[in-house]
């Protein structure tokens, strides 16, 4: 399958969650700097959790399989997608289903009727 | 540490969190548990693909079942894994998803009511938490008018005393009008 495999599996999450987007009107990547908020942390610390696990040997990766590209830590890019779609697709699902099904999240407006809704 | 061992502590912490540190309680939530079996439906299936074709291996001493083979795929299930997975991805996505998925709950509601302030009572140690569930170097992200307050309302006591809606706060991106 070559040096894009891991990056195909990764374009396989952001299709198949990135349409909810325009499908569900999730309206995620139209707030961006929440998105941001959200996402960029969790990425930092489990790339950190990645790194102690690739220094400890708890997994490797097969370098065939991967682009080759790594950052400090022996952290392949690769995984630094997953991190960064992961999340991404995880919030996707989570305002699709209340779009959807019109179900509270936890964010609305608590003393009145007016939602958070599209 | 163990891979096992880190994995199921992600899972207490994450849920401590969602339920007691920033109390935004999706775990409790409907809409949590109709999203969550579409998440990890996916991540069986990605994970499957990254696990099964041996793009990411594992060593046995970090994980409940025993390594990647070096020239066959794992089994698909049983000796500790679910669909060429280990058990414990599903509790290292658990525990992303989870974090994610909060933080994201917990942003919207500075957007929409100011101060992060719910429909129950505070506990005791958020009395003194201005903003409470909001991380301060958050309120400095805001923009300066929202701190101004523009007519402020107060709402109802429901728990500890800072306990309050500011109309017109929030992100100013998001501001509802």
């Amino acid at each position: 399958m070559g040096q894009w495999s891991y990056l195909a599996v990764m374009a396989f999450i952001l299709l198949g969650a990135g349409w909810l987007e325009v499908g569900l009107r999730t309206r995620v990547f139209r707030r961006w700097r929440r998105l941001v908020l959200s996402v960029l942390p969790v990425a930092l610390l489990f790339a950190l959790w990645d790194i102690y696990a690739i220094a400890s040997g708890h997994w490797w990766f097969d370098e065939s399989l991967i682009t080759g590209i790594k950052l400090p830590g022996e952290l392949p890019i690769d995984e630094v997608v997953f991190f960064l779609l992961v999340p991404i697709a995880a919030i996707l699902t989570l305002e699709a289903v209340r779009s959807a099904t019109g179900l509270p999240v936890g964010d609305e407006e608590h003393d009145d009727a007016e939602g958070e809704g599209p | 540490m163990t891979y096992t061992q880190l994995a199921v502590l992600g899972v207490l912490l994450v849920v401590v969190w969602d339920l007691w540190i920033v109390r935004t309680r999706l775990l409790t939530r409907r809409v949590f548990w109709m999203a969550y079996p579409i998440i990890v439906f996916f991540q069986l299936l990605t994970n499957g693909v990254l696990t099964g074709f041996r793009i990411v291996r594992y060593s046995g001493e970090a994980i409940i079942g025993s390594s990647t083979p070096e020239s066959s795929a794992p089994p698909a299930l049983g000796d500790g894994r679910i669909l060429f997975a280990p058990v414990e991805d599903l509790m290292f996505g658990f525990a992303l998803v989870m974090l994610t998925l909060t933080l994201w709950v917990l942003w919207g509601g500075v957007a929409s009511s100011g101060s992060r302030c719910p429909a129950r009572p505070c506990p005791p140690w958020c009395r003194c938490w201005p903003g409470w569930g909001v991380a301060s170097p958050l309120r400095a992200i805001r923009n300066r008018d929202a701190l101004k307050m523009r007519g402020a309302r107060a709402v109802p006591r429901v728990g500890g005393a800072r306990c309050g809606r500011v109309r017109g706060s929030g992100w100013p991106w998001e501001r509802h009008s």
